[in-house]
């Protein structure tokens, strides 16, 4: 196997100025230069992507990933380390940035094409399937400035994944165009998968990751505090940056500190029926009362979500020192098959998560039917 | 495109492999320029296009300017001061020519990194390019503004020096390389410095007085440098790498180094050097080695300021 991504001790530093000095004129009155904090973005980050993988990059804001896939598509240089990379790399940090509003949405094919590092010939040959799937046939010799935004991010997007890249860098903009152009756009990126390419995803949505992603990596203040399956990777993310209680930025550390120590059922099996109850048991320690909201998660093996619930349904009131809750679901309306358990604890006010458990038991439902899928369905049909 | 049933890896093994890191080597650095010269062409013709496209008369509005300042020193300086060269237009048209296309590379590619702050941000590819697609466009002004002095010059019935004729795309191409480099440079600095820009302004100023375009090297200057204190301070005058590509210029299309003046008494007026072909030859090698020079220079110099760009914009 060889990797087409190889990330080599990478290190990049800001200087953030609290001053900034930016003329002659300035340097000249302040010769200081202004000053600053060093801002560690990026702390040696080492990994390496295999051709055909498909890699999540998770973090909080200001973890460094955007940073860091901005390093490896080359606008930023790190200041220590080196990236290799081995064939073509199309890097869409923002969708459009390239186009020239004056110039025709053809010219703009041409152009962005062009950036994104491949020649006219490329962009000839995949011209007609890049507007086919722009939807914008009637519109490509029209200049860009009276595209709608929808418009201008679908040609982006089209040009992107349509000039036949060997790896692809997305950062957070696959939330482009109304639904359906989303979800040809997803469609566009499993086809990517099968085809064998490399993508890396920079995503805040640790759903997407699981489902797209067989493999994540955790940043957390320019740190790699994880590289993994994405199943592990997710929880990692999930417990390390919000389970502590630690605040993530702009929220205000929770009060109280809540554990989940384990989950338990009476007869020490997760094995469950369909639309049949399904309890288990909690066991929690707190330091302080707490008063806030039990939330649980159900997914998949393939890191589908079936089920969040809604926490206002469920409160919970704790008082300090270990307890245990019970969890009762009256009918468990899936079919059979194993299904990955998570849970926690949702504060009272907003809500920041005060404990989180990702993937603490599976549970194996059994099933004596014949339908098959997540759900039953029993229709009633009727003759007339 | 592969059957979805039939995953297929792509071969990659074979792929070109690129580098990202700290302090990409000089040969990396110009492989790189190397590899984006489409994207170059794009840029330059990109910039004609809406150039061309933001006005009714599109190209030839662009050549407004040149020629108001040809007409505006045309006056001054050979009606009003009475400088009494025969076809004074054509001479300061030779100059000129070679001056805008400086000027114009050198005041656009200063700011140029941090007029295209969107791209640079988000982008990759190596930002030298911005700085020499500036070349490119100002040569294509260069090219119109030849035509129309070709114009001129049947107007006035001259013909060029068609023995040294040779020597101007060799000219042109030598201050390119110069222009290029030093607009790369200072497209760097311009992004830590953000006034660059209006200091460049004032130096292009006097640097256009420094150099032989609205008035002649040989009447006024050769004469007063030749003999400062017993010096000869000549050399001084021609270290500026502009004037030989202008005197060059001058030297083709006036063609005419010796004269009859216009004013009563004076039979001859000598308004350009008279050297041999070969000191001509000499001088423009000494601006292209400068020109390689300064780009080595300014490589270097770039490959140190860009790893910032990104955030200092």
């Amino acid at each position: 196997m060889t990797a087409v991504v190889e990330v080599d001790q990478i290190s990049k530093r800001f200087r953030l100025y609290h001053e900034r000095h930016r003329s002659i004129k300035d340097r000249i009155i302040h010769p200081g230069g202004g000053t600053y904090t060093d801002l560690q973005a990026l702390d040696e980050v080492s990994f390496a992507i295999d051709s055909g993988q498909t890699v999540g990059i998770l973090g909080r804001n200001g973890s460094g990933k955007s940073t860091l896939l901005k390093c490896i598509c080359g606008v930023l240089k790190p200041n220590s380390g080196q990236i290799l990379v081995r064939g073509t790399l199309a890097g869409l940090l923002e969708l459009g940035a390239g186009f020239q509003p004056e110039l025709s949405g053809r010219d703009n094919v041409y152009l962005s094409g062009s950036m994104l590092g491949f020649s006219r010939k490329d962009v000839d040959r995949m011209f007609d399937t890049i507007v086919d799937f722009s939807e914008l046939e009637g519109f490509i010799d029209t200049q860009v400035k009276f595209y709608s935004s929808g418009m201008y991010v679908r040609l982006a997007f089209a040009v992107a994944v349509n000039v036949d890249p060997d790896v692809l860098v997305v950062d957070e903009v696959l939330a482009v165009g109304d639904e359906r152009f989303q979800a040809k756009c997803m469609d566009r990126i499993r086809q990517f998968q099968l085809e064998g390419r490399t993508i890396m995803l920079v995503s805040h949505n640790a759903d997407q990751v699981r489902s797209l992603c067989d493999r994540a990596i955790v940043l957390d203040r320019g740190r790699m505090i994880a590289d993994g399956p994405s199943g592990d990777s997710v929880r990692i993310f999930r417990e390390a940056l919000m389970g502590e209680g630690r605040p993530s930025e702009g929220e205000a550390p929770p009060a109280v500190s809540v554990m989940i120590e384990s989950v338990s059922t009476a007869t020490g099996r997760f094995s469950a029926r369909t639309n049949e109850p399904f309890n288990f048991e909690v066991a929690l320690s707190a330091t302080e009362p707490f008063e806030g909201y039990f939330v649980l998660e159900l997914h998949t093996h393939d890191g589908t979500l079936v089920a969040r619930t809604d926490p206002t349904g469920s409160p919970v009131s704790l008082s300090a020192g270990s307890q245990r809750l019970g969890v009762g679901l009256p009918e468990l309306p899936l079919l059979d098959g194993d299904y990955e358990l998570s849970v926690g604890l949702v504060s009272a006010f907003g809500h920041s998560v005060a404990a989180w458990r990702e993937q603490v038991a599976t549970v194996e439902v059994a099933y004596d039917g014949r339908a098959s899928g997540l759900v039953p369905l029993a229709p009633n049909v009727t003759m007339y | 495109m592969t059957d979805s049933s039939t995953p297929a890896r792509r071969p990659v093994e074979d792929r070109p492999v690129r580098v990202v890191s700290a302090r990409p080597s000089f040969g990396l650095r110009l492989r790189e320029i190397w590899d984006a010269r489409e994207l170059l062409t794009y840029f330059i013709i990109t910039d004609i296009k809406i150039k061309y496209k933001a006005s009714a008369l599109g190209l030839l509005w662009s050549m407004f300017a040149p020629a108001a300042t040809l007409a505006i020193y045309w006056v001054v300086f050979g009606l009003i001061l009475k400088n009494n060269m025969p076809a004074f237009a054509l001479f300061l048209f030779a100059g000129l020519l070679v001056w805008n296309f400086f000027f114009s590379v050198i005041i656009t590619s200063t700011s140029i990194v941090v007029d295209r702050a969107g791209i640079v941000k988000k982008v990759a590819f190596p930002r030298e390019i911005l700085a020499l697609s500036t070349v490119g466009t100002s040569f294509i002004y260069f090219l119109i503004q030849s035509g129309v002095m070709v114009l001129f010059m049947v107007a006035f019935w001259r013909g060029p020096d068609w023995s040294m004729i040779w020597l101007l795309p060799f000219s042109i191409l030598s201050l390119a390389i110069f222009a290029g480099s030093l607009g790369i440079l200072l497209s760097a600095i311009n992004v830590y410095l953000r006034d660059t820009r209006h200091l460049i302004e004032v130096a292009l100023q006097m640097w256009f007085f420094l150099t032989p375009i609205i008035y002649s090297f040989e009447a006024q200057v050769s004469k007063r440098l030749h003999h400062v204190r017993g010096l000869n301070l000549t050399w001084l005058y021609l270290l500026n790498p502009v004037t030989p590509t202008v005197m060059t210029f001058q030297r083709v299309i006036y063609a005419t180094p010796v004269v009859q003046s216009l004013a009563p008494g004076h039979p001859t007026l000598t308004v350009l050097p008279t050297w041999p072909m070969s000191t001509y030859v000499i001088l423009n090698l000494g601006v292209l080695a400068a020109g390689v020079a300064l780009f080595a220079l300014a490589i270097s110099v770039f490959g140190r300021l860009e790893g910032n760009f990104a955030e200092e914009l």
